[in-house]
């Protein structure tokens, strides 16, 4: 049985044959990585390092009425014990609203409330077992709905936080962090036209991201001056060092941030996380490195997840299909924290409605505090959520009319001419949904729901099966005006040393940054070293790795340092080769002539400076930089949500057939294909990886994984025990990536990105294929065997 | 290398104060012998005091795989066992599979599937392959991922595990006719 199809290419064929670009070399640290040599923050450890571990609260939401930390510091060994009481400092990405260690009261059960430094971790751990806390707890805000009434305040200074104003929206005496509308057409008009109407409400569960290496942070804070140098397994070196500077008032140039090899991140290392506790615990210990790794538990309980979701949904539509209105309401369970689930629920609101054109739409994302582990980014950005939601109300709304859901979303997919629900043109160039959803539908060889009547049979053999469809897009959610940058260097032997300020946490994005480098210098992609260890006192500025915008914002900056390199040569060149620039061009590791071939300076000659046979040198050492910054981006209208928020849109569509036992409720997926629009693939090893390893990420959304809680609010579930995640005797017979590469004008060699689009709508795709084989609409993730009996029991009844 | 080891205090562990006792073993062929506190679990003994941090600890309960090693030839979590208990024993970690500066097949084949993304359950991942090959040279794929089900990855969605073990099996079976 073959698993994984060759991910094989549709749509426009290249023109150009390249060296490099669409082929597969191996990752650039792939041998590192299989000897066991490749060094994690989890393996460092620095001389005089200290341990740190925390105490968290057991209450949902509590009143901390005294604190006694006296016998923990008399401890042996402990060198340092600290408490919110010691630590006036709020964070914050976008709101301002998390203290380092709880203040006066805590917010989800998990809350770090004090943390001890000692010089091994058992003293550490023995620390926290004397430590006293007296709690009063208080009456606890555990779901959306409770969260709406505001009875609770979790934030009762929600009204005098700090936030990024204009962006995000929090609403005085409430539990809405965040509030966005989009507002286009007249919904009322629509409504009208609509000759049917559907209606309904889905929900999905809070989900950890689970990156194998914890989250760790080893930090030195020196405490005679405000310097501070960190190692962190972290996706945003210069985002945490700016959150860092902000938080205590000291300057950038102050911290160093130094990222080696990351275990996973899938947004769960993105902002910033333990980096704050380290500093202040270091620097209470004379400076002394301080190293914090969560706990297995702790990544559950403490660290943040994925928001969990209620979506509302009314869909109207005209009998031949057409979709007139639309109205939505997406509350998010962000837990205590706003952290990025308020930028969550501002994607959502130019996302949320899927690939679609809808003429008249209100869409509303509120992102809303509770009393759970708060939520953040989580690959996809919360579009696997919102396509949860749109995916299922898109086939339900074909289920209504009778109609063929592919022909139904064929009817209303975003197309050239259209516009988006923030009044963006949808252009040639693009990238094309359809072309998706029509290559997945012939992969599993769609034919339309099966009848009644054949599920009747099929269910006597005890094995019922069924095939489903859903599309998706997404686009980076990140500032308008976001940037990264790289340079250059050449060494005497003709090499190039690039460095980037993006981190490869697996992903690959070195390998394909060095093959854009080695594609547009025309060179050997062995001579193209991509510095592994990101350094903020030495790699150039990138915002943040996260949102699938690095291939297309990195590959952009990349193309450009290669032309300012070889700009720089040429000039040279010239002058001794005495011909105009522009009647030079380069190959073969040589700039030459266009004519005279023989007229030729190899790059290792100019890699220093040019040197005459009578020593006389000219030109220097070369350096080449380029930058990229998204172009012609805006905020959104604070009223209506109207602007233009997208770099570039990624198009996908799944395909997936599964077979259910009638008897278990288990469902087991035969298939599952997917294709992207990426325009062009740089490396189609890599993108393969991302497609399989995206879609299982989503196959446990679908199936197995989420969040439980207590009636108190307790997590009930922060362990692989009870928190499973797929194994690999829980995946797919086969998965086929399919690539669409219609070029994107502006993206390197016309490419866009998906390393994160794989595992959106996957939970939708299996559900839709749930309703095919058994006649029965599931509204709510997982979709655990539990569910699926006791939703076919109630079908009997 | 034992004497370089035994005055190293391990920096994260405390000693319990029970009395020491003394570990022989083989580990990636070399042979150890050293004092140990008789609490320490075996990943510790190997990161922290052979300096051998290939292995890793996801989780430290045993659920997760990252710190598989193979321990008289059977794949085992190390991080829930003694490392008293390895007395006697022959372990094999990630840093042994490779042999004079050359990769093994398995290695080979990882790379050449992109059997890796982040790369930290990949020695776990390698070594209960490792164990599989060794006592199943040619396996089912079923038995490939019955084998490797222990093992937790959150990145590559194990296709590309389970085509790099089929084409390791494939190669070392070609070589050991040859």
């Amino acid at each position: 049985m073959t698993l994984v199809m060759e991910g094989r290419s549709e749509g426009a064929m290249r023109e150009a044959g390249y060296r490099y670009v669409g082929h597969s070399p191996d990752r650039q640290e792939a041998l590192e990585k299989v000897t066991g040599r490749a060094r994690y923050v989890h393996d460092m450890e620095l001389p005089g390092m200290l341990y740190a571990k925390m105490l968290h609260s057991p209450y949902a939401h509590a009143e901390i009425l005294s604190l006694d930390v006296s016998e923990a510091k008399a401890l042996p060994g402990v060198k340092a014990v600290l408490t919110g009481r010691e630590l006036p400092y709020l964070l914050g990405l976008y709101m301002v609203d998390k203290p380092i260690l709880a203040q006066h009261k805590v917010r989800y059960q998990g809350e770090p409330v004090a943390a001890v430094a000692a010089v091994d971790t058992r003293t550490a751990a023995k620390a926290l077992s004397l430590i006293k806390v007296e709690y009063q707890p208080l009456p606890a805000v555990l779901s959306v709905e409770e969260a709406l009434t505001g009875g609770v305040l979790v934030h009762e200074d929600i009204n005098t936080l700090d936030y990024v104003k204009g962006v995000f929206f929090p609403q005085p005496n409430s539990n809405i962090a965040s509030w966005h509308k989009t507002i286009k057409g007249d919904i009322q008009k629509g409504f009208a036209q609509a000759e049917l109407t559907i209606e309904n409400e889905w929900r999905l569960p809070q989900v950890a991201h689970v990156p194998l290496e914890t989250h760790v942070v080893i930090v030195q804070a020196d405490p005679y001056s405000p310097k501070v140098k960190i190692w962190s397994s972290s996706q945003s070196p210069f985002a945490v060092r700016n959150l860092l500077a902000k938080a205590f008032g000291i300057s950038r140039g102050d911290i160093t941030v130094v990222v080696p090899y990351i275990g996973g991140g899938f947004g769960g290392k993105a902002g910033i996380h333990l980096e704050p506790l380290g500093v202040v615990l270091s620097r209470v210990c004379q400076g002394r490195p301080v190293k914090i790794q969560a706990t297995r538990e702790e990544e559950f309980n403490q660290l943040p997840t994925r928001e969990g979701l209620r979506g509302r949904v009314k869909t109207g539509v005209t009998k031949d299909g057409k979709i007139v209105a639309e109205e939505i309401y997406f509350d998010w369970d962000g837990g205590a924290y706003a952290d990025y689930s308020v930028n969550v629920g501002r994607a959502a609101g130019y996302a949320g409605a899927g690939p679609y054109e809808i003429p008249n739409i209100e869409l509303h994302s509120r992102t809303l505090y509770t009393n759970k582990v708060f939520g953040t980014a989580y690959r996809g950005f919360g579009h696997l959520e919102t396509h949860w939601v749109i995916e299922r109300q898109m086939d339900l709304a074909a289920q209504a009319l009778e109609m063929d859901p592919y022909e139904f979303r064929m009817k209303n997919l975003l197309r050239e001419g259209a516009t988006t629900i923030t009044g963006e043109k949808i252009t040639a160039h693009s990238g094309c949904v359809d072309q998706c959803l029509e290559a997945v539908a012939k992969e599993i060889a769609w034919t339309g729901y099966q009848s009644a009547a054949e599920r009747e049979k099929a269910f006597k053999t005890g094995k019922v099966r069924g095939k489903g469809l859903a599309v998706l897009h997404k686009a980076p959610a990140m500032p308008p005006n976001t940037s990264t940058s790289a340079i250059m260097q050449m060494d005497e032997d003709g090499t190039v040393r690039l460095l980037l300020g993006a981190i490869d946490m697996g992903q690959g994005a070195y390998t394909t940054m060095a093959q854009i480098a080695a594609e547009v210098l025309d060179m050997p992609l062995e001579k193209v070293k991509v510095i592994w260890e990101n350094d903020t006192d030495k790699n150039p500025y990138d915002w943040q790795t996260v949102a699938s915008k690095y291939t297309f914002m990195g590959g952009n900056a990349v193309i450009r340092c290669a032309q300012d390199l070889l700009r720089q040569m040429k000039e040279v060149a010239a002058c001794v080769l005495r011909c105009p620039v522009d009647e030079l061009t380069h190959g073969n590791e040589r700039i030459r002539h266009i004519q005279h071939q023989d007229k030729a300076i190899a790059f290792k000659d100019l890699a220093l400076g040019y040197a005459y046979q009578n020593g006389t040198g000219i030109g220097g050492p070369l350096i080449g930089r380029g930058v990229y910054m998204a172009e012609g981006l805006t905020n959104l209208d604070p009223a209506t949500g109207q602007g233009l928020p997208a770099l570039d849109w990624t198009y996908g569509a799944h395909g997936a057939e599964i077979e259910i036992d009638v008897e278990t409720g288990e469902i087991h997926v035969l298939k599952i294909a997917s294709a992207f629009d990426v325009g062009q693939v740089i490396n189609r090893k890599l993108a393969v990886g991302q497609v399989v390893g995206g879609v299982i990420q989503g196959l446990g959304s679908a199936l197995i994984e989420g969040y439980k809680y207590s009636p108190e609010g307790r997590l009930l579930n922060p362990s692989f025990t009870d928190n499973k995640i797929p194994t690999a005797k829980d995946i797919p017979d086969r998965v086929v990536p399919i690539f669409i590469e219609n070029p994107q004008r502006d993206g390197p060699f016309g490419a866009r990105g998906v390393g994160e689009h794989p595992m959106i709508s996957v939970p939708s795709v299996l559900a839709n294929a749930v309703y095919d084989a058994l006649g029965v609409n599931f509204y709510e993730l997982p979709l655990s065997p539990e569910r699926i009996v006791s939703g076919l029991a109630r079908q009997k009844e | 290398m034992c004497a370089e080891h035994e005055h190293k205090a391990a920096q994260t562990y405390q000693d319990s104060g029970l009395p020491r006792v003394l570990l022989n073993c083989t580990v990636n062929g070399e042979n150890v012998s050293q004092w140990i506190d008789p609490t320490m679990s075996l990943l510790h003994f190997l990161r922290h005091e052979l300096n051998l941090l290939g292995t890793k600890e996801g989780c430290g309960e045993g659920e997760c795989g990252a710190c598989t090693i193979i321990f008289n030839g059977r794949a085992v979590n190390s991080c829930l066992v003694l490392a008293q208990e390895a007395e006697g024993s022959r372990i094999l970690t990630v840093e042994g599979l490779g042999q004079e500066g050359q990769l093994s097949i398995l290695q080979q084949e990882f790379i050449k599937e992109d059997a890796l993304q982040c790369g930290f359950c990949t020695p776990g991942m390698l070594m209960s392959a490792r164990a599989l090959l060794d006592r199943n040279p040619e396996p089912e794929e079923e038995e490939i991922k019955e084998a490797i089900a222990g093992n937790l990855c959150r990145c590559t969605g194990y296709y590309p595990i389970i085509e790099a073990i089929k084409k390791a099996s494939e190669r070392e079976k070609e070589a050991s006719q040859r």
